[in-house]
């Protein structure tokens, strides 16, 4: 009788946690602004989702808790968290029928308890709506005695519905530039959202394809290594044909979008050079990319009119800028560690801005106003040369900067340098009585670092044609360490993952509008927390993350309530 | 010249405190030779003294006639001299090959265009190398061990990985610090052969600090007292088994009459 009534407890108690994280979700106003963002044309909302799958999903924490085997008191159990859940939804409509609750939550409105309500008169309408918050729960406990070969089905069938649902304005931008392609699939859209016939074949088809490969080995191990290496280059290859027509699959606006993950990820490789290979926490790295992109402004702009070189005799320039500028930071931190570097750079970072930005040096670098007309970079000769302008265009100049400094940075990682770098990063004096030149090493870093910001820089002012100084904000420089966090410190992979992670989901979370930052943060505290190592990290991280993991103990819920 | 060590009243001060006052200390080309003293005698200042952490105030060190006094590490490391360190100090998150390589560092040449462009001569280089790094793995026993993370080796291989990195820049002088610390009495033996091994196969003058008496009267052919940074005896094991002042820096005032011989034993 103890596991039952512990049971019930716990019911209750998650119920009235689902609850809450319902009307808190709903008192921020994301619940009403969806409202009218569907999924499934006219069959349910992203707002319906968000009230619907914090029940469910602490319907099916209430089962996994609970003690008690039997089918039937799983099912129970999972219709009391429900129906509780329900309940505090109920609770907050009819306390905002009472008082007017608008005065302290402005999401609070009439239009909130009708969503609540499903549009219906408000006494019924509730109760179908505690009725489908038990219902909820009983599916979810009837979804959990399914076989695992059925349950691997309808949840990636499910997840899939949900994403190309969110997602329906997205890939009908795609589509549009498929012409012929797109008519194939458009009887799947409605309004921006999958059409309930859609839906269903999205779900049939992805459900049935997990419940045909459900048990499957992942891959066939492929033992000949003549074929191994035809399989890689095979894989390199497409991967290569894909990244190469990306821009022409995609359109023009993914276009713009790849083009900033593509600048970030080649800043990304050069921090990572700096945090990452050699240990030094360079917290204004965004000083280097204000450099190399007004050098080109400086060198190219007819509008100043000191030099008018062309993009490609001003970018050696630029480039040299870059390094030396690395140089020059690096040699009045070389003592420094830790947290005094951080402050250090930190302080070179916004003093490059604020020389930009100043009234002194007007005259040169623009002020406020920036540079604009910055020379286009031409590729080509004679006849057969073309300004390289449209996001697209400007996509293959960043994808060749991209691959230049990725080789390089493999390179140098596998280099009697790199390891330099990393015995330094690891325990600088036993590395100096290694006989490590700390001075030469730690230069050598700031330098390769500032030089990829540097070619960052210059690509982007050619991707922009004009420069502000608001292009170089300190937050720059935090996204650039943030994506090498995410993607696993050290880890050259792992940039290009931080950088797609950090750089191009927000924008492909425009579908949240202004709450978009809110998912984001939510995903990246997860993530955090279960990937602390990145999501890609360097394989000698891996090692260090997960040789020492130590299965934990035993959950031992609800001892207290016994004892 | 017959010495390879010798220092010259070397003084080292800490505020107040003197870390070591006036110590001379000679140490013979080939010779294995140990450090001995209570804790906080100075005993790891004199190493940081020689090795170049430490700048010393007064007094001169001079390797093979030529003086290092206030040189940088790496420089010190070039001339010859390598090091362990008392609490282990690898490159944990690195693997025991990279480890080696990295003591390897003084006698290679590569740097940012050779790492890039990979000119025939930096391959060659690396795969010698890393050819070198085996050999040297596989000479402190640790074959097969080149691919695990420093830090997930056992604390005795730690400690051989420790000298296979300071074999590794080819020194001509080896300063081991404490490099039977934690070890049973068997793995205390196979330190005290293989320390021996490396004299006698590779010609290297070693000097140690060490506080198992049993195996500092087993191995060395001279020791140095140490007590409160100075030096109050110098011999050969047997010398300072029966000097009463050694013995009352170790035991205390009075110990000096009847203890003599527990005290060595240690």
């Amino acid at each position: 009788m103890q596991n039952q009534y512990t049971d019930w407890k716990q019911a209750l108690r998650s119920g009235l946690l689902g609850g809450a994280i319902t009307v808190l979700l709903s008192l921020i106003g994301i619940v009403t602004a969806f409202s009218n963002t569907y999924i499934v044309n006219k069959v349910i909302s992203f707002g319906e989702l968000l009230i619907v799958g914090p029940i469910a999903a602490l319907s099916l924490v209430a089962i996994q808790k609970a003690r008690a085997r039997h089918p039937g008191l799983l099912i129970l159990t999972a219709i009391i968290s429900g129906l509780t859940s329900g309940l505090v939804i109920l609770a907050l409509a009819g306390l905002g029928q009472v008082i007017n609750l608008r005065a302290m939550f402005l999401n609070a409105s009439n239009d909130l308890y009708a969503i609540y309500a499903y549009k219906q008169a408000l006494v019924p309408g509730l109760l179908l709506r505690l009725l489908v918050s038990g219902l909820v729960g009983a599916l979810v406990a009837g979804f959990t005695l399914l076989p695992g070969r059925i349950k691997a089905a309808i949840s990636q069938g499910l997840l899939y519905v949900i994403l190309v649902g969110l997602m329906g304005r997205l890939i009908g931008t795609v589509l549009n530039t498929w012409g012929f392609v797109a008519i194939l699939f458009k009887w799947m859209f409605v309004a921006n959202s999958l059409s309930p016939i859609g839906a269903i074949f999205l779900f049939l088809l992805t459900g049935g394809l997990a419940y045909w490969r459900y048990g499957r080995p992942k891959t066939k191990q492929i033992t000949d290594p003549k074929k191994q290496k035809l399989v890689r280059w095979g894989t390199l290859g497409g991967f290569g044909l894909l990244l190469i027509f990306l821009p022409n699959i995609l359109g023009m606006w993914f276009s713009e979008i790849l083009d900033n993950v593509g600048l970030f990820i080649l800043m990304g490789l050069g921090l990572n050079i700096v945090v990452g290979f050699a240990g030094l926490l360079d917290l204004g790295y965004v000083a280097f990319y204000a450099i190399g992109a007004y050098t080109i402004g400086v060198l190219t702009s007819p509008e100043l009119g000191f030099f008018n070189l062309t993009f490609w005799q001003a970018f050696p320039i630029a480039l040299i800028m870059a390094f030396l500028a690395g140089v020059l930071l690096g040699l009045p931190i070389l003592k420094m560690r830790g947290d005094y570097l951080a402050i250090v750079t930190l302080g070179f970072g916004e003093i490059i801005r604020i020389l930009v930005l100043s009234d002194w040096l007007k005259p040169w670098l623009g002020g406020t106003q920036g540079i604009q007309r910055i020379q286009r970079p031409v590729v080509g000769i004679g006849e057969f040369s073309i300004t390289l302008q449209s996001q697209q265009q400007l996509y293959y100049l960043i994808l060749a900067g991209i691959v230049l400094v990725a080789f390089v940075a493999v390179r140098l990682r596998d280099s009697r340098l790199g390891r330099t770098w990393m015995a330094l990063r690891e325990d600088e004096d036993v590395a100096v009585a290694m006989g490590i030149n700390h001075v030469a090493t730690k230069l050598t870093a700031f330098a390769m670092g500032a030089l990829f910001s540097g070619i960052g820089g210059t690509l982007f002012a050619a991707k922009i044609g004009s420069i502000y100084p608001s292009s170089f904000q300190f937050l720059v420089s935090i996204n650039i360490l943030s994506l090498i966090i995410v993607g696993g410190m050290g880890s050259i992979p792992g940039v290009f993952v931080g950088a797609l992670a950090l750089m191009g989901l927000p924008e492909l979370m425009r579908e949240f509008a202004e709450y978009r930052y809110l998912f984001y943060g939510a995903a990246l505290v997860a993530m955090m927390l279960t990937k602390p190592e990145g999501l890609w990290p360097e394989a000698r991280h891996r090692l260090e993350f997960h040789e020492e993991e130590t299965p934990p103990p035993e959950e031992s819920e609800a001892v207290p309530e016994s004892a | 010249m017959d010495n390879i060590l010798v220092s010259k009243k070397v003084t080292k001060r800490f505020g107040g405190l003197e870390a070591l006052g006036k110590v001379d200390l000679e140490l013979k080309k080939g010779a294995i030779q140990s450090i001995i003293g209570p804790n906080g005698a100075g005993k790891t200042t004199f190493f940081n003294c020689v090795t170049g952490f430490y700048t010393p105030e007064e007094g001169e060190i001079l390797f093979n006639g030529r003086n290092i006094t206030g040189m940088s590490p790496d420089r010190v490391t070039h001339l010859g001299i390598s090091r362990t360190y008392q609490n282990i100090r690898l490159f944990k998150n690195m693997t025991a090959i990279e480890n080696i390589l990295v003591g390897m560092h003084p006698h290679l040449k590569s740097w940012l265009i050779g790492a890039i462009i990979r000119d025939p001569r930096t391959v060659h280089e690396e795969a010698e190398a890393l050819k070198e790094a085996y050999r040297l793995l596989e000479y402190v026993g640790l074959k097969g061990r080149g691919d695990m993370l420093a830090k997930n080796l056992p604390y005795g291989e730690q400690r051989r990985l420790e000298i296979a990195r300071a074999l590794a820049s080819r020194p001509k002088l080896l300063l081991l610090d404490e490099p039977t610390a934690g070890m049973n009495p068997s793995e205390t033996q196979d330190m005290v052969h293989f320390i021996q091994r490396l004299r006698d196969e590779l010609g290297i003058t070693i000097l140690i600090i060490e506080h198992q008496m049993r195996v500092v009267m087993s191995i060395s052919e001279k020791i140095t007292v140490l007590d409160f940074g100075r030096k109050i005896a110098e011999g050969t094991a047997k010398e300072i088994q029966t000097n009463p002042t050694v013995i009352e820096a170790y035991l205390g005032r009075g110990a000096a009459s009847g203890l003599g011989e527990t005290a060595a034993k240690g």
